[in-house]
């Protein structure tokens, strides 16, 4: 073929093979990835999504760090069995402020994508301490360690700020308000809770998430599994035929 | 004077690792600059004890020195990675080995997890791509490499690159990005590594003797520069401070999911496929004392590889919230991603043409031949996992987890020990191996090991598919989740006792190997040159 004896001129160039290189590994990745941005139907438009609170967020680190997403997914898929034994499929809007996204991969344990609200802070702490207590058959790690790992607490503010850099819509003031509304959300009855509901909405939990007086990792791992799948008003979604 | 601009550098560094340590916010952070004291301040002695002295003469001839460090490595590295494998394996069996209130979760499988497969892909993985890369181009470009002490500094760069990754997903830092957890300032200087990598072999290409440059490079040069692309996309983060670990990715949601398996699965489809492809091609035909079967199909086969591999992300995301012309798009490609892999396997395996005898009595090339054999075989198992409907089954289980370890262990694992026994002999000098019996013996442990641990994993994955979608006649589910997990038990088991096998043969690899670097092979030489028939 005499296509195939020109490609000689590649072998004996290296500057011309490294830029076709280039030139070929590149085409699918634009083709796949760059539209994403653009086409409006990527994302649903719902009601209720809203960022994470600054506790939910110190927790969700938490999850991240302690590598959940390797046996957790947060993705249901819009299968029969899945919508039953997990709820609603998930929306694309609903990770549109997780940066990272924690879809995960692999479902060494159940899917946590509607996990919130599901069962008490007392049943997630027991859990999260000794899993077998709650569900005999689990293989899941214990984290008690996290019930007496006192939470950072020294820089919520930046942690924001790097979310809103990359488009996350905190405003200045719930930069500002990040320390007290962390703490506020731990006591429903404190001076700062109507600061935590102006800024975040009025269906944020509010409440001692691991039962001890003192802030934990714990609190906050809590309070972000409780918070998960909840912000989508369902009522306000409907499906595109197009997507 | 390059000596002390050098020395200089590196007391800048270790100052201002001096000064991250101090302000550091959280302890990944901490014990990553007190690694980086101590790397540079090593570093920054033994350059002040230089200063004065005349420069070294150049060199001449290949510069071998830099490979065999990088075959220990590997070796090191491979039985790391293997052994964290097998206790995960059993930490699922049996969740008290995470022994979680003793150390404080630092031993947690969520931790490990990354540990196991950044150690095998970037650590055992990584360093037999850049040992044999380095050993492959000087030989096909008669050339020595590039850069003086550049390639020394790629190898050592890339050492403390992975000590930093391991330390730091142990200690709770990660961007929760598969096969791309390190975070921001360990992917900055992997770059930095990686562009001096790119020099480095680049460089050789571009003062190579030969008019050609060989098949092997071509693959090596697209892994390289693919892999420079896709970890600088998938890395765009903001970090919370500079003086923390932790970052925000640049894209949320969708757009990053769908670059984060772009780039997962060309991780795979680059560094596991096309670089080791690279591998393939000069020790196979070394091996066989064979030419490559068909120069043309390697052309074919080049280029629609790295076209297509590209595409193939979206089928990690098949039924989630990725819109479905990307889901589509990425199925169809997959499939087509089909043929030109087999190009590969065929071009592999048809090099044996008119010397398949050989694979009676020479146990290296047989282990050669087994890898290719597990690179076909997962080739196939991949498109067709990446059909909807058979990913509606299997995506989630444990039948991928099965899929990725017949193509690490069999084709990624076999294919390196294939080289490793190659170059040992010939880097330190040696009339042959120690024992081709112990090679008999690893190649048996190794592929009995894989096979059971991929079956193992196929029937606990279909199952355990089965299960979550089983619904009785009123259409309420059948089984709880827990269910399911019961019900794997004695496959995860046996999946811990063939990775077990696979670490054994690694280990018997291991002492085979020192006992030929230190010379014990010339003692039975004898032993080595005779061939051993296979039983």
């Amino acid at each position: 073929m005499a296509l195939l004896d020109k490609h000689g001129v590649i072998e004996r160039n290296a500057t011309l093979l490294m830029v076709l290189s280039l030139i070929v590994v590149s085409i699918g990745g634009l083709v796949q990835i760059v539209p994403l941005f653009f086409l409006e139907n990527t994302i649903e438009d719902v009601e209720g999504m809203r960022p994470y609170t600054p506790l939910e967020l110190a927790g969700r680190d938490i999850y991240i760090a302690e590598g959940c997403y390797v046996c957790h997914s947060q993705m249901i898929r819009p299968m029969r069995d899945e919508v039953e034994r997990y709820g609603h499929y998930s929306l694309a809007a609903e990770s549109q402020y997780d940066h990272p996204f924690q879809w995960g991969s692999k479902r060494t344990g159940p899917d946590l994508a509607r996990v919130g609200g599901r069962y008490s802070d007392e049943w997630h702490v027991d859990h999260l301490t000794d899993p077998r207590s709650v569900v005999p058959e689990s293989i899941m790690p214990e984290y008690g360690y996290l019930l007496h790992t006192p939470l950072n607490i020294d820089y919520p503010e930046d942690r924001l700020v790097a979310d809103a850099i990359v488009g996350v819509p905190y405003t200045e003031a719930m930069i500002a308000s990040a320390k007290e509304d962390l703490l506020a959300q731990l006591d429903p009855y404190s001076d700062g809770i109507d600061n935590l509901y102006a800024g975040y909405g009025e269906k944020v939990v509010a409440r001692n998430f691991d039962g001890q007086d003192e802030l934990t990792q714990m609190d906050a791992l809590v309070a972000y599994l409780q918070v998960l799948g909840t912000m989508v008003d369902f009522s306000t979604f409907e499906p595109v035929a197009n997507r | 004077m390059q000596h002390t601009i050098k020395a200089v550098l590196l007391g800048v560094i270790v100052l201002a690792a001096a000064f991250a340590t101090n302000f550091a916010r959280d302890l990944s952070y901490q014990v990553s600059a007190i690694v980086i004291i101590l790397w540079a301040g090593y570093l920054f002695i033994r350059e002040i004890g230089k200063i004065g002295n005349a420069p070294t003469p150049a060199e001449t001839g290949y510069m071998d020195g830099v490979v065999r460090a990088g075959v220990i490595a590997t070796v090191f590295w491979g039985i790391t990675g293997f052994t964290v494998g097998v206790w995960i394996a059993f930490q699922l069996a049996f969740p008290v080995l995470n022994l979680s209130e003793l150390t404080h979760g630092y031993l947690n499988f969520g931790r490990l997890r990354p540990l196991h497969t950044s150690a095998v892909i970037f650590a055992f993985g990584g360093n037999a791509l850049i040992a044999t890369s380095f050993y492959v181009v000087q030989r096909t470009s008669a050339a020595r490499l590039f850069g003086g002490n550049l390639a020394w500094f790629v190898f050592w760069g890339y050492q403390l690159f992975i000590v930093l990754a391991a330390l730091s997903y142990v200690l709770g830092a990660s961007q929760s990005r598969e096969y791309a957890e390190p975070e921001w300032y360990i992917d900055l200087w992997l770059t930095i590594v990686w562009v001096a990598y790119l020099m480095v072999f680049a460089g050789t290409i571009y003062k190579r003797k030969e008019p050609h440059i060989y098949v092997a490079n071509w693959f090596y040069l697209a892994f390289i520069i693919t892999i420079a692309m896709l970890h600088i996309v998938n890395n765009m983060a903001v970090p919370v401070s500079i003086f923390g670990s932790k970052s925000v990715s640049l894209f949320s949601g969708v757009q990053d999911a769908m670059t984060q398996w772009w780039y997962g699965h060309n991780a795979v489809g680059f560094f596991l496929t096309a670089g080791f492809l690279g591998m393939m091609y000069y020790f196979v035909p070394k091996q066989a004392n064979r030419p490559v079967f068909s120069y043309k199909l390697s052309i074919v086969h080049f280029w629609a590889l790295i076209f297509l591999y590209i595409w193939a992300g979206p089928h990690h995301l098949h039924y989630t919230a990725l819109p479905d012309w990307a889901q589509t798009l990425g199925m169809v490609m997959s499939i087509i991603l089909w043929m030109p892999s087999w190009g590969g396997m065929i071009n592999g395996l048809m090099t044996l043409s008119g010397a398949w005898d050989k694979l009676r009595t020479d146990a290296v090339l047989r282990i050669m031949v087994v890898s290719i054999a597990f690179y076909g075989m997962s080739t196939f198992e991949g498109p067709m996992m990446a059909i909807k409907a058979v990913n509606s089954l299997s995506h989630y289980t444990d039948w991928t987890i099965g899929h990725v370890h017949s193509g690490a262990l069999g084709w990624n694992g076999m294919i390196s020990f294939g080289a490793l026994y190659f170059l040992v002999p010939r880097l330190w000098f040696r009339k042959g191996l120690y024992s081709m019996k112990l090679v008999n013996y690893h190649f048996w442990l190794a592929t009995i090991g894989i096979v059971l641990y991929a079956s193992a994993m196929w029937v606990s994955g279909i199952m355990e598919g089965l299960m979550w979608r089983e619904v009785d006649a009123q259409g309420f589910l059948v089984n709880a989740f827990s269910d399911t997990v019961v019900a794997k038990y004695s496959l995860l088991v046996i999946r811990g006792v063939g990775g077990l096998f696979y670490l054994t043969g690694a280990l018997i690899m291991a002492y085979n190997l020192r006992m030929t670097m230190i010379g014990a092979g010339d003692a039975t030489s004898k032993e080595a040159t005779t061939a051993v028939p296979a039983e």
